[in-house]
């Protein structure tokens, strides 16, 4: 399988909008390729994580090799990257890519171009990729194929005109695409006799091999009983074994410049292999390593709590494995006076939150409090000092500081014209300053800076529900600016409540802190004690609630019969309390700390 | 000295079932009443065998509907139990009664057999509330088995059932008034609960059925209060009101958490055998209690022994419902552990401070009005 000439070599990674057909088209590509068999065959066979199937999301960078017998009599080798398809995992796609020499660019041909494709696109771009796009979905009756690929040309600044008409769903015209990537992408370049230099794009971790690393060979080779090094780290390991996937992990001999495949090297954590490092060969190393290699910086933090306090090594531990597989998210020891023992934990994005949440639970059968997701505040204090904050609760008090910086996004909303006066709405409320806004159509394309602190805040729900679903939404970081922040304290009784405390612009400080007032006054039961829940900036309070007592609680008939019940009764009740927090004497249902935390504005 | 006894029989047959009651009773066609007569003489005479002799307390027919029985097979049952357990005094022999003229008419023989305390399941004085809620006799009626009652029995109380759907606080303290009127001096005032898997809670689920919220619940508790201590009657536990020296002392029994005996089908007991408090159950469908006493000799289906900690949350959830409260001696005696040991002392600081529990003069604790009114919330906070 090794030494396939360059030339009989394409790279390519799809690019989509979520729900565009990028799985369903990649599932066509394997099966005419037959890499698989029909008993093999299940949907969407690169999504394999439980998570990423359902969310119709791709997490970790995954490929598989097709051969390809073309219509010019050459069997070609074609390495398809399946790339994490959002944009908190935007630094992992640009790796991915950087495997490849070109894209295939799906857009549904009634939907058009969405924002997250926009993003996709423009990043394939800047790696050089050549691009051809496909229209799929072309046999559905709200089909516009002209109309898209005017948009197309409009909006991305593509020729669309020959664009690939394809039916992924049906199968129609699936060669049309394999001849395209094979006369219209370029092959890779390489040196085999060069010192060995691969670009590593991802790697996660298997019980049974430890880390498996995704690579693609630029110069020289990888094979077995080789010593590599990492050139990021200086760690030297050698290699175990060298293979592909058609998805099935294949043992292969070695793989060779312009190939994609995977290492093992005994190594224990993917923390020590970082996405877009570059591996060459411990004797006979690169002079250089490849360009573009940045660590990953967390953009969101959270704290993360076991319910029940008994769980936190579990929770250690699962955080721990997770890490394993996952070396963009940090986790760090943190108490809280209102949840105990926990950690505050970094994530690339909101949706890498969620997904990590998910997975603790789902996957560790943990129960977790999270609460609200901050941003990093840059607190310049009065001495001339900066901190970083990652968290609310360790806010100086305002005399020792000098002002604050938050982050900025840049925004880019597609939404059809008849919600765009609502998502204007929206972007302007959440401080947003516009950038620019185009017609495509009758669609338009908003860009906004955005305060990512007003969009780690409910932003994309409240998005999808004024837009009914129809607004689509990409984000890159654009830098800091100063901003007037105050810190919202929580005091439940008088008692401060940490996780709940918030950060927020000054001029949205009381509707927030209302806004939550009311929503805890909801969600805590009444009980013996009359609660008061009050929202305070500093000394002043901004917001009050109270829950009157419990006025009568007490089963009418209890006699000689119904004595077990009770006590066993009273016992679920006591093992409920473990999922009660307790506030000074108010006890907090851990289900109103979740509601709480998610809340809408 | 043997611990004096509770018994409790259970009769488990209705004529019809009301849809509020999650009891164990069954509505049969055809009784059998020699084989249950027989069987409820078996599972006794197995009891007393292995509790040898004690002194009987108190007897309690319950069910289901006790006064179905004939009143041959209650004097048998007396009978027989103040030969097994020889009283040292007169004990207490209540049998709970629906006031339908069928069994006002057997009354008499139910006083001779024995019976000297008769509660019958008014429920209300309204007949459109007695419709709703599935009783088989009118208002007039239950009067009229009352006055029968009060004239054969030295003591005699009755039920009614409150926080009915719609039902105002100025309706319900009318109702009470009639009811304090007649000057029993014990009275079971319940408010209407929704018991999962009856027809009520059908209805309550469907929103059909909707009772007063809990502030007016509240309410409508306060007003029982007053209107029964008007009339004398303090309510020395949740549900039941009584002059001094009244009180049921059966039930008593259950609420300190004293040695009870519970024979029939699905009868539960706390019994101490061999320095140990077994907590014991018995089958609950009628005739595969019938089987099982015919085949073995009883009709156990369960015993636990019960660990202290066990023992100390069942003694706390019963004793605190008790005006007097829980006495600490008693405590210790009955569950081997000491009453400050089993209550979480931050949480009874705090319940004390808010008036919801209160030290008694023996040293032991007991709720107040407010704390007794809230003691499902309460209990869980304050049991260690």
């Amino acid at each position: 399988m090794t030494d396939t000439p360059l030339h009989l070599i394409r790279n390519f990674s799809i690019i989509a909008h979520i729900d565009h057909g990028k799985s369903t088209l990649a599932d066509r590509l394997i099966q005419a390729c037959g890499a698989l068999s029909e008993r093999e065959m299940k949907d969407q066979v690169l999504d394999s994580m439980e998570i990423e199937r359902e969310r119709g999301i791709t997490i970790k960078a995954q490929t598989v090799r097709l051969i390809y017998p073309a219509k010019d009599g050459n069997t070609y080798e074609l390495n398809l990257m399946d790339t994490p398809g959002h944009v908190d995992f935007a630094y992992e796609v640009s790796r991915s890519l950087a495997a490849c020499e070109g894209s295939l660019l799906v857009v549904d041909a009634s939907q058009g171009v969405e924002a997250q494709t926009l993003a996709n696109v423009y990043q394939a771009i800047e790696a050089g990729h050549e691009i051809v796009p496909v229209l799929n979905k072309i046999d559905l009756p709200a089909a516009e194929p002209d109309r898209v690929k005017t948009q197309i040309e409009d909006v991305i600044g593509l020729p669309a005109d020959d664009a690939v008409m394809i039916s992924a769903k049906t199968g129609l015209n699936i060669e049309g695409v394999l001849e395209a990537i094979v006369t219209r992408l370029p092959p890779p370049q390489g040196d085999a006799a060069a010192p060995t230099k691969a670009l590593l794009v991802d790697s996660w971790y298997d019980a049974y091999l430890g880390v498996v690393i995704l690579v693609r060979v630029k110069d020289g080779r990888l094979r077995k009983g080789q010593r590599i090094r990492f050139m990021s780290t200086g760690a030297v390991h050698t290699v175990e074994a060298t293979g592909i996937f058609t998805p099935k992990m294949v043992p292969v001999e070695d793989l060779g410049p312009g190939e994609i495949g995977y290492i093992t090297a005994g190594i224990k954590t993917v923390a020590d292999c970082k996405v877009g490092d570059t591996i060459t060969d411990d004797r006979n190393p690169a002079a250089e390593p490849l360009p573009g290699f940045k660590p990953s910086v967390p953009v969101v933090w959270c704290g993360l709590y076991p319910t029940d306090a008994d769980d936190f090594e579990k929770l250690r531990e699962s955080l721990a494995k997770l890490r394993l597989n996952d070396a963009s998210f940090h986790y760090e020891p943190e108490t809280s006076a209102a949840l105990g023992f926990g950690f505050r934990c970094g994530f690339l994005g909101l949706l890498h939150l969620e997904i990590v949440q998910e997975r603790l639970m789902r996957e560790f059968d943990l129960d977790l409090i999270a609460t609200a997701p901050s941003v990093v505040y840059r607190i310049h204090r009065t001495d001339g000092t900066v901190m970083e904050l990652h968290n609310p609760a360790d806010m100086p008090d305002g005399s020792v500081i000098d002002h604050i910086e938050e982050p900025w996004i840049k925004a880019t909303i597609f939404v059809p014209d008849d919600y765009l006066g609502a998502i204007l709405t929206l972007c302007n409320e959440r401080r947003g300053q516009q950038v620019d806004l185009t017609y495509v159509g009758n669609r338009a394309m908003a860009v906004y800076r955005l305060p990512l602190n007003e969009v780690v805040f409910d932003f994309y729900d409240r998005l999808k529900s004024v837009s009914r679903g129809y607004a689509s939404f990409d984000y890159a970081m654009d830098g800091y600016a100063e901003a007037d922040l105050v810190k919202i304290t929580i005091l439940v009784n008088g008692d401060p409540v940490d996780a709940l405390s918030f950060i927020a612009h000054r001029s949205q400080a009381e509707k927030r802190g209302r806004a939550i007032c009311e929503k805890l006054k909801e969600l805590i039961p009444r009980q013996l004690f009359k609660i008061a829940i009050q929202a305070a900036i500093g000394g002043r309070v901004i917001a009050r609630e109270t829950i009157s007592a419990l006025s009568k609680d007490v089963t009418a008939k209890c006699y000689g019969g119904d004595i077990t019940r009770k006590r066993k009764l009273l016992e679920k009740q006591k093992e409920g309390k473990k999922r009660m927090r307790q506030f000074g004497k108010v006890e907090i249902p851990q289900t109103a700390f979740l509601a709480a935390l998610k809340m809408d504005a | 000295m043997p611990e004096p006894l509770a018994l409790y029989v259970h009769w488990p047959f209705c004529l019809s079932r009301c849809p509020y009651c999650d009891f164990n009773s069954h509505v049969r066609e055809r009784i059998d009443e020699r084989r249950f007569r027989a069987a409820l003489l078996a599972d006794l005479a197995w009891e007393a065998g292995r509790l040898g002799p004690r002194p009987l307390a108190s007897i309690f027919f319950g069910g289901g509907t006790p006064s179905l029985m004939s009143p041959e097979t209650v004097a048998a049952l007396i009978e027989a139990a103040t030969r097994a357990f020889p009283p040292a005094t007169p004990p207490e022999i209540t049998l709970e009664a629906n006031p339908t003229s069928v069994e006002a008419a057997k009354l008499a023989g139910f006083r001779a057999a024995g019976v000297n305390r008769i509660s019958l399941g008014i429920q209300a004085l309204d007949d459109s509330a007695l419709a709703f809620l599935g009783r088989r006799h009118s208002a007039a009626q239950a009067l009229a088995a009352l006055e029968t009652a009060r004239a054969l029995f030295p003591r005699a109380s009755f039920d009614l059932i409150y926080a009915r759907p719609g039902q105002t606080r100025a309706a319900w303290r009318a109702e009470l008034r009639r009811a304090l009127a007649f000057g029993l001096d014990h009275l079971s005032l319940y408010q209407l609960t929704i018991e999962p898997g009856t027809p009520f809670a059908r209805l309550h689920d469907r929103g059909e059925l909707v009772l007063p919220g809990e502030d007016a619940q509240a309410a409508l508790y306060r007003a029982t209060e007053e209107e029964a201590a008007r009339a004398g009657l303090a309510p020395y536990e949740v549900s039941n009101y009584a002059a001094p020296g009244a009180e049921s002392r059966h039930n008593l029994a259950y609420w300190r958490y004293l040695d009870y005996a519970g024979i029939g089908p699905g009868a539960h007991g706390r019994i101490m055998v061999g320095g140990r408090l077994t907590a014991t159950a018995r089958v609950r469908a009628p005739e595969a209690w019938a089987e099982a006493v015919e085949r073995r000799g009883h009709g156990v289906r369960e015993e636990e022994e019960l660990s202290a900690a066990a023992r100390a949350r069942e003694a706390l959830l019963m004793g605190l419902r008790l005006a007097e409260g829980i006495d600490p001696a008693r405590f210790l005696a009955r569950t081997g552990v000491a009453l400050a040991d089993a209550l979480d002392p931050a949480a009874l600081a705090a319940a004390e401070a808010e008036g919801l529990v209160a030290r008694t003069t023996a040293g032991g604790i007991a709720t107040t009005r407010a704390g007794r009114l809230r003691l499902d919330a309460l209990l869980p906070r304050l049991v260690r």
